[in-house]
């Protein structure tokens, strides 16, 4: 058991508590897993919207005398491209170590005069140690304890949502706009991590039980916890920091080269120039040895984080490990990523994972296991 | 019924017992997605893991509560985990032993004192 007293509460804590929430200690916060139950929980979003307290993440705004100025340096710490971002636009980035080993994931946009980013709660604290330390004093990094961050995902989403402020509707998948809600000034980015249509919404700590509240009052909104939102993400094939990807898991092998932009790859314009960049783009000029890929498990036994994987039914060496595994409610049986060579991550390889001392066949499938859902 | 404090229920059915887990480990547990069911025939002891139950959440054991022999089981869960869920003391009984030593039943709980366990 957690020690619940040295955990950190949301804004929306007492809301959690009120709706029935059970909760546990996660990344150092009392967290909502699951009110109604993680698998209606999950169809429900899939079906209609869920809401999210995602408060424990780290949001961040690195400000300069321009936009540009802040892009530099930012483009300094990852292999994005920030400069290119257009105003009102957010991309999904990486922070990268000497080894171009990712030290975390994030969100950041453009958001006229300043940077905002969101990154993950384990990480929060290292990653506003680094940014400090890389850009202090040219760029002020200021650290927002007093706004809340909740997720509003699913097909319903646009229309909860649009039902508050119209403006919610003219957004397009990764656009940020400010407008109220409940009366509070909102930033508000058309994204989210459930492979759904969604909102993630940025709100002042004070009025962020308001403005749940006023989204949960909708019909086709249910509260959702922690254990729908990994179920969710898993089956949208999206990394879980910590899990999928760590300081030891390069973009090339993880899959992530897409949110390496062109002109920040090898023979791009401004190529290179973030921490391990010689070896992020060696990786992707000369392939990784390992790659991440989506694993069917062929019974019905859900096979978890850490078991352990081999190209045969018997014998041989473990080949790799399912970094993130369970049951896919939408999918109907057990999903999983893992990391395994890259002669045998080809879609409809077999291979093998070792359950209770038994080799059990999984299946490499093409991720994600659901289709997206975005507006694009 | 009896109850253990791993929060399995026992009922005797003629000279069988048959084995389950209590409405409130099912409610913990979460939705059951799996559950691997041991083979009719194995002797089994008291303690040892004899029912593997997956919810979303996490993987559980379930132990055996007497020295017997497992002479049923309830296929049924193979195709349709979730009465576990449904139906802890009916239909999402897990397996039917005969029972060797009976003795460790005197220290099993009944349905007041179970009450009074889990708060």
């Amino acid at each position: 058991m957690n020690d619940l007293s040295d955990l950190l509460r949301t804004p929306l804590y007492d809301l959690h508590v009120e709706l029935g929430a059970k909760m546990v200690g996660f990344t150092g916060y009392d967290m909502p897993v699951q009110y109604a139950g993680i698998m209606s929980e999950h169809s429900h979003t899939r079906a209609r919207a869920g809401l999210f307290d995602v408060s424990h993440m780290g949001q961040v705004i690195l400000r300069a005398e321009s936009f540009d100025a802040v892009a530099v340096a930012f483009e300094r710490l990852v292999p994005m491209d920030v400069r290119g971002l257009g105003e009102g636009r957010q991309r999904y980035g990486l922070f990268t170590n000497q080894q171009g080993g990712i030290l975390d994931d994030l969100m950041f946009a453009n958001r006229g005069d300043h940077l905002f980013v969101v990154v993950n709660a384990a990480c929060k604290a290292a990653d506003i140690a680094r940014m400090r330390e890389a850009m202090e004093p040219e760029i002020s990094v200021t650290y927002l304890e007093d706004r809340a961050l909740l997720a509003l995902q699913g097909p319903a989403a646009e229309g909860v949502l649009a039902g508050l402020n119209g403006a919610a509707a003219d957004m397009r998948f990764m656009d940020v706009a400010t407008f109220e809600l409940v009366g509070a000034e909102c930033w508000v980015s058309r994204s989210g991590y459930t492979g759904e249509d969604g909102y993630e919404i940025s709100v002042p700590a004070d009025k962020s039980e308001e403005l749940a509240r006023a989204l949960l009052a909708h019909d086709d909104v249910m509260p959702i916890g922690l254990g729908a939102r990994d179920s969710l993400r898993l089956e949208a094939g999206l990394c879980l920091y910590g899990h999928d990807i760590d300081e030891g898991t390069l973009p090339g092998e993880a899959g992530l080269t897409w949110a390496i932009q062109k002109v920040r790859r090898g023979g791009g314009a401004r190529a290179g120039g973030f921490p391990g960049a010689d070896k992020v783009l060696a990786q992707m000029t000369d392939g990784p040895a390992r790659r991440r890929v989506g694993l069917r498990p062929q019974g019905r036994a859900p096979m978890r984080e850490g078991v352990e994987l081999f190209a045969a039914a018997t014998g041989g060496e473990v080949i790799g490990r399912i970094t993130s595994g369970g049951f896919g409610p939408t999918v109907g049986g057990p999903v999983a990523m893992g990391y395994v060579p890259v002669g045998l991550a080809t879609p409809d390889t077999e291979i093998f994972g070792e359950l209770r001392g038994k080799r059990l066949p999984l299946t490499v499938t093409k991720l994600p296991f659901v289709a997206a859902n975005f507006k694009r | 019924m009896k109850y253990t404090e791993e929060h399995e229920w026992l009922e005797a059915e003629g000279d069988l017992m048959v084995v389950g887990i209590s409405a409130h480990a099912a409610e913990q547990l979460g939705d059951v997605v799996f559950v691997e069911l041991p083979e009719v025939g194995t002797q089994v002891t008291l303690d040892e893991e004899v029912v593997v139950i997956e919810s979303v959440k996490a993987a559980s054991d379930i132990l055996a509560p007497l020295d017997g022999e497992i002479v049923e089981v309830n296929e049924a869960l193979v195709e349709n985990p979730g009465q576990v869920n449904e139906d802890p003391t009916g239909k999402g009984w897990f397996f039917k032993m005969k029972v060797s030593d009976a003795s460790p039943l005197e220290e099993y709980m009944d349905e007041a004192a179970y009450k009074e366990f889990i708060g």
